[in-house]
């Protein structure tokens, strides 16, 4: 049993760091084109996986993804001119964290519902605050960010999203991972198990908050020019919802085959169908939720804690 | 010595009183029943003692310290475990993740994760479910999810354990097995406080038996003194 | 000072009468048919931009495009629960899978709309002027398109609490609202009762659109912000609660335009604070069982 795992897991991890070291040599045999369409992957991806750290154990439903990217944004935006660009990272980060420990504490003790509702119009609280407080106070309507080239984003990306997966990996791996399961499966049962629920699915919020918040900061390099509109835009909340849902969840694989399908599809339908594109996107969603049920049963069954139909690997 | 002990306790859903003025003590190395027609608000009881949900009025106390108030994992790590009536595993992790959380997270100080396992081996052996280490807890039966369950609450190394009607549902071999094993545990130690219909089993393994009706205590004693007290006759046999 | 009171508690009387009337829409939508209907406030932008087409085009007054407006919601919304949810909710293993289905389902419908808004409408701001002449009431002075979207706001509300006290379908309804099953054993049509509440609840965002767009400019990209706030609304009247969403509207309607009176710009920021406040202290609702 033990030689069979450690093969298993010989050969994934040997195909991981293959995969990475491909794509870290990307922008010397890739066009500039590919450099961007992949470095919009491997955000995507990293939103997905980041939403998955959560709310894939726990089956609580976060619709928060786009106001942590939006913090990360404004974020670079703000202090993109006076602060070196990790520590725009790290700070962005930070911020994220913060507002996500604040809402989880808030709403994590109350039903799932509940913090699904409230993560879904955080995104368009934030942007009427900030709105609010650049036209109130800094007499700004929108900002400019420091441009980089696509290279070094290119690379700030994959470096965020390699950390963020060997962060979920080892999360997973861990006694907390076990933990984030049981609360998954049955939240009372595990409470009086002995794990602190509360404590537990807070901080992961706010570890899955710190990576998106870090991908939005380094996003935000992409557009030369943003106003709380184009910060906080809700599209970037579905989006990882839809992608973890298609790609399934079991593993970290899913969401990453998730973002890339979504992500050249969407590359795909903007430059094809750009009026077009949003449409196309619902239909095959809602023709998939339709005709498709088993992948999506999943997230699906979660979201009562009814229970999840894969079996999982257990220490 | 006195391990753990209710005064009173008060609980309202709506306007109703689940449990109204409760009044229960245990002591160590007991085994007390807690027995009562449907609705009486036994598992209410226990939920307040668990920390499931808090008492409008009352004070609870383990080993002298305030229990009341206290939300569930603490009141597990202190030394309180529990079992529900309906079996509540985690049925898409194995049976030794199961008990091995229970080890990790709800004693104490907490332990290792490798150290968890190697004592849910031994729990696993304890309750008659060695082999299964590696069976998705979904898979196994009603009964030995039961025994999984005990298992679980055992890792978190309790001092008083709440059994809610574990022998229902059981057949009579199955009974038989459970209640020596509740004897068992007794035998580790541990203090029982179990919540049970099947009166032969209550009447067989309780030292003390405690009555419930309506949300209110009324009566208190040994087998022999319940089974001939007149209001518990009346109200089982109905008016 | 009386007369900015008033103006205050006018303007909320306003804004919370649209509030409440598309609350009770999603209330029955997710109350009663179980459907977190994300793109409600896409029929309500439907509602309105299709009453602006109606008075470009033929110069149509919005209170006749109600008669228009309000059955195509309602046809909409019916067929969709009739074809869609319905299929959901049969191949779902449980209500709770369900409820997440046809979320993403409405997700959907979110995208699928709002681009067809664009493509039919375009993204720019549109308008028109409608009754918009100045009314004086104890002396302070309101616009008569809003004092008319009050009026039938209010009125919509009790024609149909009317309907659901008063008439046979209106008790069927409130009987699935409680039990779905047991009505079901009752002998009621439980899949009509369930497509005729989402087509109500489509019904209501339709005309709550109609409303706003009487005196307020609206683009494409209006429905999120109102889906929002009525999902407050809901969760705070106590979901489930179609009396609840009613006031609970109004509640919001009145704290949002106090706070725009004193800071303009901070009144989801308002909601937000009152739904903190109300999930701390009675997570079931106002008027939650």
């Amino acid at each position: 049993m033990n030689a069979r795992m450690n093969r298993k897991s010989l050969y994934s991890w040997g195909s991981a760091v293959l995969l990475v070291l491909l794509l870290a040599l990307l922008p010397i045999y890739g066009a500039p084109y590919t450099v961007i369409l992949v470095t919009s992957i491997i955000m995507y991806a990293a939103l997905t996986v980041s939403w998955v750290v959560f709310s894939g154990p726990t089956g609580n439903v976060s619709l928060a993804p786009a106001a942590f990217m939006g913090i990360g944004i404004y974020t670079a935006a703000s202090l993109g001119k006076f602060l070196p660009l990790p520590l725009v990272i790290l700070v962005a980060a930070a911020g994220s964290l913060c507002l996500a420990l604040v809402v989880g504490a808030l709403t994590l003790r109350l039903k799932g519902l509940y913090f699904s509702i409230f993560t879904f119009g955080l995104v368009l609280l934030l942007r009427q605050l900030v709105l609010w407080y650049e036209v109130r106070f800094t007499h700004t309507r929108g900002r400019f960010v420091v441009v980089i080239d696509n290279t070094t984003i290119f690379y700030v990306m994959l470096a965020i999203f390699v950390v963020l997966l060997i962060t979920a990996h080892l999360l997973r791996q861990s006694k907390y991972g076990a933990a984030l399961e049981a609360i998954g499966e049955d939240e009372e049962a595990a409470a009086h198990a002995g794990v602190n629920v509360t404590a537990m699915k807070t901080i992961t919020f706010g570890v899955s908050a710190l990576f998106m918040g870090a991908t939005g900061a380094i996003m935000a390099t992409k557009w030369t020019y943003i106003d709380p509109y184009i910060a906080f835009d809700p599209f970037f909340s579905f989006m990882p919802v839809l992608m973890a849902v298609f790609g399934g969840m079991a593993t970290f694989v899913g969401p990453i085959i998730g973002a890339a399908v979504f992500g050249l599809l969407e590359e795909l339908l903007l430059t094809q169908f750009p009026f077009y594109y949003m449409l196309m996107f619902g239909i095959i969603l809602v023709v998939a939720i339709t005709y498709l049920p088993n992948g999506l049963t999943g997230l699906v069954m979660k979201w009562r804690k009814g229970g999840r139909t894969e079996s999982h690997a257990n220490p | 010595m006195r391990i753990l002990e209710g005064k009173k306790l008060t609980k309202f859903f709506g306007g109703l009183a689940a449990v109204s003025e409760v009044d229960f003590g245990v002591d160590q190395g007991e085994i007390v029943g807690l027995i009562g027609p449907n609705g009486a608000g036994k598992t209410t009881l226990f939920n307040l003692i668990s920390g499931a949900i808090i008492p409008d009025s009352g004070v609870l106390e383990f080993k002298g310290q305030k229990l009341t108030g206290l939300k569930a994992h603490l009141v597990c790590r202190a030394g309180v475990a529990r079992t529900f009536q309906s079996v509540r595993i985690f049925p898409n992790m194995s049976v030794i993740g199961n008990v091995s959380l229970g080890g990790v997270f709800g004693t104490k100080t907490g332990m290792s994760s490798p150290a968890a396992v190697v004592a849910a081996e031994e729990l696993l052996d304890f309750v008659g479910l060695a082999g299964a280490s590696t069976t998705r807890a979904g898979d196994l039966t009603l009964a030995h999810q039961k025994r999984l369950e005990v298992a679980r609450a055992l890792a978190t190394q309790p001092e008083v354990m709440l059994l809610d009607e574990l022998i229902a549902g059981l057949n009579l071999t199955e009974a038989g097995e459970v209640m020596g094993l509740i004897t068992r545990i007794r035998g580790r130690g541990i203090t029982i406080l179990m919540i049970e219909h099947v009166m032969k089993a209550i009447m067989s393994i309780c030292n003390r038996i405690i009555v419930l009706h309506h949300g209110e205590k009324i009566a208190e004693g040994s087998p022999a003194e319940i089974t001939s007290n007149e209001t518990v006759i009346k109200i089982y046999l109905g008016k | 000072m009386i007369v900015a009171i008033l103006d205050v508690v006018v303007a909320g009387l306003l804004l919370g009468g649209i509030y409440a009337l598309i609350s009770v829409g999603l209330s029955l939508q997710y109350g009663v048919a179980r459907v977190f209907n994300v793109a409600h406030g896409e029929f309500m932008m439907l509602g309105a931009l299709s009453t602006w087409s109606l008075n470009q085009a033929f110069g149509m007054n919005p209170i006749i495009a109600m008669a228009i407006c309000g059955p195509v919601a309602f046809v909409i919304g019916y067929v969709l629960h009739r074809t869609l949810f319905k299929r959901l909710r049969r191949i779902s293993p449980s209500i709770g899978a369900f409820e997440g289905s046809s979320m993403l389902a409405s997700f959907g419908l979110l995208f699928i709309i709002q681009n067809v808004a664009n493509l039919i409408w375009g993204t720019q701001t549109k308008a028109y002027t409608f009754m918009a002449y100045p009314v004086s009431i104890l002396g302070a002075l309101f616009a008569a398109n809003r004092l008319v979207t009050l009026a039938f706001a209010v009125a919509f509300g009790i024609v149909f609490y009317l309907f659901l006290v008063r008439t046979r379908l209106g008790k069927a309804i409130r009987a699935a609202a409680q039990d779905p099953s047991t009505a079901a054993l009752m002998g009621v049509n439980i899949n009509q009762v369930l497509a005729l509440c989402f087509g109500f609840g489509a019904l209501m965002a339709g005309l709550g659109g109609l409303l706003v767009s009487m005196s307020y400019p609206m683009q494409t990209t209006m429905g999120l912000e109102y889906t929002i706030i009525t999902i407050i609304v809901v969760a705070l009247g106590g979901m489930g609660s179609i009396p609840g969403s009613f006031i609970g509207g109004f509640l919001l309607g009145l704290i949002g335009s106090i706070v725009t009176k004193i800071e303009p710009g901070l009144s989801l920021a308002a909601y937000y604070v009152l739904f903190m406040v109300l999930l701390w202290i009675k997570p079931t609702g106002i008027m939650g069982k």
